[in-house]
């Protein structure tokens, strides 16, 4: 196989991190080369050099067996390297189309023709078996969808080489799946891939070949065929990983300490609604609620937390009336919540991190007295967390926009946990995090279920639903598809009813008749 | 009583004074629109119509051509909107406060410069716009007189308004201004220049409001006066606001607050019984109720009134 780009031996320093360490990277032709590694390893930084987004201090670059110095985005995507970023680079209120053209010349001239562009843009994805609508604004599209256009604008402006970084992490499994295909598809028409992802089954799934990063260093390359998923995760972490959970039985109190009856929630669009949602979730166990993201998961979340006053129904946490309470009247109730997007609901990015500790009880004795901040005692009590709950930061006045992914989550989780709380809210709160993060975020969630809190674990990910529930409710566009038990779920079961499948219908025609 | 209500806001001198006071408006929307729309708000605009103002009663004093007069004071709107870009732009400053700063500014700067160069004794009357009827358009029944029977800066509005609105929707270099206003990073990645576009826009707006500055100097009043753009300046910010950033509808809103002024107007003229202030506080009440209506329903571009910095 020819060699299609190496990278060699790149090194770039930030402040503080040596990002990249005496890299090297060889992608050929055809192939879809998976860059694996946990957050902080390096990958974006390595892709920013590549795509011309920021100067490596040492190290070159071999694009087709030449030596070239990548000068910016434009430059790169000149050469035939396209970019899907992690975080999508498309204006939200701009249709597929205007988004694919911007920046290029779609015509002679400066005159707009959309008709005429929209037609040259769909002949490119019917080749490529893109399934995107081309009329609607890019804020109205599923995720999948806007990832669709975002390999669309790539290709449009003659990728050759198309890194996409994270792909998976805002997909829903049956849209991962059509990525696949997707990939699969351009690697026949003779473009290369490469595949960013710090999950293991999907790089064995999808890649021919695969380097590890850890910690600035590559590591390893294998062939992926080759590879077994033990080996590389050891790799990737530096340690032997233990990706079981060890949990103990359930022990039933019955004890309510969440009671969610009969919810109501109309919005004007969208399917973020709830419509008779009824769960109740008792002392000791994890009741898992899986789900599509976008299914009412939200708007119960709204509701659990005060942020949003139900059309009817009532909702009940630790004996307490919460239906329409504010946000503060719930927080001062021993529960602990955490929220599924930790940089826009769970903590303030500017502020620092003694400031984000004490945003749920700064109003209160002791951490102010007569509506004064008492900063010594909220400092005191921040280091005090930082150390138990072992937050990477050389200091509490560090501000949080600062920290990485797994330390901004232990933060919330000491923030959350260090009350001890009866009831605990999670939604979503692995997302983005790399296996150790990960690991830890269980292990608390298990150890305040077994010390006897209620869990209600609000999840898309089907692994962590059937790795940490003890029973299983399912939602889908805003009802409860029905309840299992854990040991009796399966996934194929749960998928079913992710997708709008009721349990009845499920077991019924099963049951001999 | 009804019948002189009628005879005094139902005539076409009614209309043709709407559309007389509300041109500048429109033009300036359609200024400001580029510059909001390319995520910079211009507060500054009343003191870019004042510069224009200034800039289009000299031009026309030395030249004795009101034609030259309006190019100056669309140069006079750019270079104030210039500084405006390079604080807001290149320096990242907060941009309502550099707006206010130029304001005030600029407020100061005219009523100097005009006072050292004619000193305070008399002002001078300068080569002026008159009304030229456009042949046969003007003819129309109605509406001809109404629409086509102003002075030429009227019809140069229209076409402006027409222009803007054919560049921002119809053209590739509209489509890059919109998406710096909404979202510049994802602009910058694809190798658009955002800071160039941002200057662009506000210098754009910037001749825009200095044109409509030309209107009281050079159509209305035929000289300049301090503070003479009387805080339409931020009208034009709520015209733009309740036009939800098209040029074309700004152009109808601009109408009815054109429409407003005509009445305070003839309120005064009428006589009867209310205050001529309250007349005056016309177009400013229905300003504030449209705001205040309007709060939080609109389409406000994205990324307006946050600078970009690359990182
Ligand atoms: N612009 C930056 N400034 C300072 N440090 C950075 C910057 N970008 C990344 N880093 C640091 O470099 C390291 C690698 O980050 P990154 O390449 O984003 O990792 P990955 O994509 O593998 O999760 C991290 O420690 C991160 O904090
Ligand atoms: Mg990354």
């Amino acid at each position: 196989m020819n060699s299609l780009l190496r990278m060699e031996n790149i090194t770039k320093i930030y402040p503080g991190v040596v990002a990249n360490d005496g890299v090297n990277l060889e992608v050929t032709e055809g192939e879809v080369h998976a860059l694996l590694g946990e957050n902080g390893a390096g990958k974006t930084t390595l892709m920013n050099i590549l795509y011309g987004m920021t100067m490596p201090d040492e190290g070159r670059i071999l694009w087709q067996g030449e030596s070239v110095r990548i000068a910016g985005p434009k430059h790169a995507t000149d050469l035939g390297i396209g970019m899907v970023h992690q975080h999508f680079m498309l204006v939200p209120r701009f249709t597929a189309v205007q988004n694919i053209i911007l920046g290029t010349s779609p015509q002679k001239g400066p005159w707009l023709d959309l008709k005429n562009v929209t037609k040259q843009i769909q002949k490119l994805a019917d080749q490529y078996d893109l399934e995107i609508d081309f009329d609607t604004e890019i804020q109205d599209l599923p995720l999948g969808m806007r990832q669709r256009v975002e390999i669309l604008k790539a290709l449009f402006r003659g990728a050759h080489l198309l890194v996409m970084d994270e792909p998976t992490a805002v997909l829903t499994p049956a849209e991962v799946e059509t990525l696949f295909q997707i990939l699969r598809n351009l690697t026949r028409q003779g473009h290369a891939t490469i595949f960013i992802s710090h999950k293991l089954e999907e790089v064995l799934t999808v890649s021919d070949r695969v380097t590890v990063l850890r910690d600035g260093h590559n590591v390893a390359t294998q062939i992926t065929r080759e590879a077994t998923k033990p080996g590389l995760a050891q790799l990737m972490v530096g340690r032997p990983v233990v990706l079981e959970v060890q949990k103990s039985p359930v022990r039933p109190t019955g004890k309510t300490v969440i009671d969610i009856d009969d919810i109501w929630l109309e919005r004007e669009h969208g399917r973020d609604q709830l419509h008779g949602v009824s769960l109740r979730v008792e002392a000791g166990e994890i009741l898992g609620l899986a789900g599509i993201n976008g299914n009412g998961q939200r708007a119960l979340l709204e509701v659990l937390c005060g942020l949003t006053r139900p059309a009817r129904g009532r909702v009940t946490v630790l004996d307490t009336d919460v239906t329409g309470r504010t946000p503060r009247e719930v927080a001062a109730l021993n529960v602990g919540r955490i929220p599924e997007d930790r940089t826009t609901m769970g903590l303030l990015p500017p502020l620092t991190i003694w400031e984000n500790l004490a945003l749920e009880a700064y109003y209160r004795e002791p951490m102010s007295r007569w509506g004064v901040l008492r900063p010594k005692v909220i400092a005191e009590f921040a280091r005090k967390l930082v150390q138990e709950y072992d937050v990477r930061t050389p200091n509490v006045e560090v501000k949080v926009s600062s920290l990485s992914g797994g330390n901004q989550q232990k933060l919330i989780l000491a923030r959350e946990l260090h009350h001890e709380p009866q009831a605990l809210i999670v939604a979503n709160a692995t997302r983005g995090l790399d296996v150790g993060a990960i690991e830890y975020t269980y292990q608390r969630i298990l150890e305040r279920r077994d010390r006897g809190a209620g869990v209600l674990l609000i999840s898309s990910d089907l692994e962590e639903i059937l790795c940490l529930s003890d029973r299983i409710a399912v939602i889908h566009a805003g009802q409860i598809m029905g309840e299992i038990l854990a040991e009796e779920a399966d996934r194929s079961m749960v998928g079913m009813m992710m997708t709008g499948t009721r349990l009845e219908a499920i077991e019924g025609p099963a049951l001999p008749s | 009583m009804l019948s002189t209500f009628a005879d005094i806001f139902l005539t076409v001198e009614f209309f043709s004074a709407s559309v007389r006071f509300a041109m500048p408006l429109a033009v300036a929307s359609s200024g400001e629109i580029i510059s909001e729309r390319g995520g910079i708000v211009n507060i500054g605009l009343e003191g870019m119509m004042l510069a224009g103002a200034l800039g289009g009663m000299m031009g026309s004093f030395y030249t004795n051509s009101p034609w030259v007069g309006m190019l100056c004071g669309i140069l006079a709107g750019g270079l104030v909107a210039a500084i405006h870009a390079f604080m807001v732009v290149t320096l990242a400053a907060d941009q309502v406060v550099s707006g206010a700063a130029l304001n005030i500014g600029v407020l100061g700067m005219t009523t100097f410069v005009f006072r050292a160069v004619y000193g305070i004794t008399e002002r001078p009357i300068v080569a002026h716009f008159e009304a030229w009827p456009v042949p046969v358009l003007s003819r129309i029944p109605f509406i001809g007189p109404i629409l086509f029977s102003q002075i030429p800066l009227v019809y140069v509005t229209y076409v402006v308004v027409a222009l803007v609105s054919v560049v921002l929707f119809r053209t590739m270099w509209g489509l890059g201004i919109q998406s710096v206003g909404e979202h510049p990073r994802a602009a910058d990645s694809v190798g658009l220049h955002v800071d160039r576009l941002r200057y662009m826009a506000v210098i754009l707006c910037g001749f825009l409001a200095g044109l409509a500055g030309t209107f009281f100097s050079l159509g209305q009043l035929y000289t300049f006066i301090e503070g003479m753009t009387g805080g339409r300046g931020f009208i034009v910010l709520a015209v733009v606001i309740v036009a939800n950033w098209s040029p074309t509808r700004a152009a109808l809103v601009a109408l009815l607050f054109g429409a407003a002024e005509a009445v305070g107007l003839r309120l005064q003229a009428l006589d009867i019984g209310i205050p001529y202030h309250f007349a005056l506080a016309f177009p400013y009440v229905l300003t504030l109720i449209v705001y205040a209506g309007l709060a939080g329903r609109t389409r406000m571009p994205h990324a307006l009134g946050l600078p970009y910095v690359k990182d």
